[in-house]
């Protein structure tokens, strides 16, 4: 398979008045396409400042970026910004909802900078939020919805574009273990089913342990490169810890599975 | 195009999130637009009144009036003497180029009787050339000819205020009328002109043959049998109204042997030159007010600016989120600038209404004439959504040219 990211000796130098701080010292390694890795590290670690890299928001001081085959490096932040749009999806962690705007709106926000017809628009939405199981929470807005389900919602904006690629960025934080259990049940699902890669930063050991892959990061420089055979499934620790009292979770297998047959 | 469509569906629903703080940002421009529209509506009509005004006297009229002399340090007033006799206007119109017509008249005052009816109104002994020279129109009837005039014809010509007080709602042609004893057949009716620049109903008049008018009605002048009132002169077109003037100075002085160095004993007058300084007097009012309101105007448009650079902070998560999803700058610029121009325009359209209720207002309660012209409409609505490009560029590029990373961690 085919490197999705493939990054090569990036350097990221930020400057502090007349001080140069050296945040990324020479990071190289690669994520192939339909891996789930997290990214752990403590703050400081440049963890963040690499997540901005992968998801073209910010470039390289030097050293190389190929995302999808395109190299980035040096694109100007329009060609950035198409690139965003087509390929990444992102998922943060204060959901970023545009308040007093319903979840179909929400979702259809990324679709609003491509040349998709309303109606298209309008059904990719619902489909998204079918497929993080929403269904019938169109029209609320995102002070109606739970933390959870807020995140469910930018889940869905993620995904709306279809791209090869979500970077999550402490997708967690804001929730309490039981619902960040539930989007990293989602996450698993979406790797799964649909073969999207799943970038995850986190500072959470427990979250990590889902991902089939860690990359351990501290002071700029990538310390270590873990992988697990046989990850934890979110889905069955739901099951076992706490029984099954969010409906929309069980929904899910069949909404996801309506989703392959139409994607 | 379709962006820019994208675009304004974007803009408008964030106004519509936002309803309250949109409709106060619009009030700004909602005065600024209506005050324009009120106050250059008010000075419009002023100026329209006044040259309706001056239209209704004649155009390029002088008037040439009997002057003072003095006899052994005693002055008479203006038309104290009779010096101007109806050979002069013949004169000044063969004689001088840059007239084309002159109108001897004499005028005083009489009761006229028309049945059990009676009106004391102004008569005016004139020559047909008085009509032109007025511009005047009749509304039935005819007027009298030269011909009339030199055989004395006992004509009358009424004016609408006279017309209508002695003879109410019927047709008066032809019918006899009685001014100071003497029957005069009524031979039409003139169009009403209404009030003249100096507040007098010009409808409040009757018109004979000059001729008649002395012989009959007037009284012939003991000193000079053909003294006249005044005469009306008619330059041939507003440019020559001065060397007109000078043309006839000169003919008269001549005419009436006057030496050099002593004074006139006639005086011109420029009628179009009092009536055109009062006219750009109002046109100066008018552009004040406008100006005065423009500063509302532009006030509004700041309104604009500070609330889109406050929505602008606000918003910058949204705006750090809209970039992340892939939103280009020129995205992001011409969603808020959008913004900014749909306030400023939608303001505009309703400070329109808003101004151009408030001039019909002015005018049905005040009474002052306004004018509110398909110009100063355009121009308003033109002007808001300069205002809104103007003021909302700024925080339109300050939104743009945000940094996606630092705006998406924003708090």
């Amino acid at each position: 398979m085919a490197a999705i990211i493939s990054a090569q000796n990036l350097v990221r130098d930020f400057r502090l008045g007349d001080v140069p701080v050296h945040v990324l010292k020479g990071i190289s390694f690669e994520i192939e396409r339909g891996e789930f890795v997290a990214i752990m590290g403590p703050s400081g670690s440049g963890k963040s400042t690499l997540m901005n890299i992968l998801g073209c928001l910010d470039t390289p001081t030097s050293g190389s970026y190929t995302l999808d085959g395109i190299s980035v490096g040096r694109l100007e932040s329009d060609e950035l910004a198409e690139i965003r749009s087509r390929t990444i999806g992102f998922v943060f962690q204060q959901f970023n909802l545009l308040p007093r705007t319903s979840a179909l709106e929400n979702v259809e926000l990324p679709l609003l900078y491509t040349d998709t017809p309303a109606i298209e628009r309008r059904q990719r939405a619902l489909k998204a939020l079918r497929a993080v199981g929403l269904a019938g929470r169109e029209d609320h807005q995102p002070s109606q919805l739970s933390g959870g389900q807020q995140q469910r919602v930018a889940i869905a904006r993620a995904l709306v574009n279809d791209p090869g690629i979500i970077l999550a960025d402490e997708p967690t934080g804001a929730l309490d273990s039981r619902m960040g259990l539930e989007i990293m049940a989602i996450f698993q699902q979406l790797n799964r089913e649909k073969g999207i890669t799943l970038t995850v930063v986190t500072h959470d050991a427990e979250i990590a342990s889902y991902a089939r892959r860690t990359l351990h990061f501290k002071d700029g420089k990538l310390q270590l490169d873990e992988r697990v055979e046989h990850p934890r499934d979110a889905a069955a620790d739901l099951r076992t810890n706490g029984g099954s009292q969010d409906p929309p979770l069980q929904g899910l297998p069949e909404e996801a599975a309506d989703v392959r047959i139409a994607s | 195009m379709k962006k820019l469509l994208t675009s304004a569906r974007i803009a408008l629903r964030a106004l519509q999130v936002n309803r309250t703080r949109s409709a106060l940002t619009m009030l700004g421009i909602i005065i600024g637009v209506a005050a324009v529209i009120a106050m250059v509506g008010v000075g419009a009509g002023a100026t329209e009144r006044i040259q309706a005004q001056i239209q209704s006297i004649g155009s390029n009229l002088i008037i040439v009036l009997p002057g003072s002399i003095s006899s052994n340090g005693v002055r008479l007033g203006s038309g104290g003497v009779a010096t101007l006799t109806i050979d002069d206007a013949k004169a000044i119109a063969d004689e001088c180029p840059s007239v084309a017509i002159t109108a001897p008249t004499v005028r005083g005052g009489a009761q006229v009787v028309y049945g059990s009816n009676n009106w004391a109104t102004v008569v005016q002994g004139v020559t047909p050339d008085y009509m032109t020279l007025r511009d005047y129109t009749m509304m039935s009837g005819q007027f009298f000819t030269s011909q009339d005039v030199d055989s004395s014809a006992k004509l009358a010509v009424l004016g609408e205020t006279v017309a209508r007080n002695l003879f109410g709602d019927n047709d008066p042609s032809g019918q006899v009328v009685i001014i100071k004893n003497v029957p005069f057949t009524v031979a039409g009716v003139l169009t009403p002109k209404g009030q003249s620049p100096t507040g007098q109903d010009q409808d409040d008049v009757i018109l004979l043959p000059i001729s008649t008018a002395t012989q009959k009605v007037l009284g012939v002048n003991k000193a000079n049998a053909k003294a006249v009132g005044s005469v009306m002169v008619q330059a041939i077109n507003p440019q020559a109204i001065d060397q007109a003037i000078q043309e006839m100075d000169a003919l008269l002085r001549e005419r009436h042997r006057i030496l050099p160095g002593l004074e006139d004993d006639f005086s011109v007058r420029n009628l179009t030159e009092v009536f055109a300084a009062q006219e750009s007097s109002a046109q100066v009012m008018a552009i004040l007010l406008g100006a005065i309101a423009s500063v509302s105007l532009i006030v509004g448009g700041i309104g604009i600016m500070n609330i889109m650079l406050v929505s602008v902070t606000e918003r910058t998560r949204e705006i750090g989120l809209r970039l992340a999803v892939g939103a280009k700058r020129r995205d992001i610029l011409s969603q808020f600038l959008v913004e900014a121009v749909t306030l400023s325009l939608a303001g505009g359209i309703i400070g329109i209404l808003v101004g151009v209720t408030a001039s019909f207002s002015i005018s049905y309660f005040a009474q002052w004439s306004t004018d509110v012209g398909v110009m100063a409409i355009a121009v308003s609505f033109l002007f808001s959504a300069l205002v809104g490009v103007f003021f909302g560029y700024y925080p339109a590029r300050t939104a743009a040219f945000l940094s996606p990373i630092e705006a998406l961690r924003y708090e």
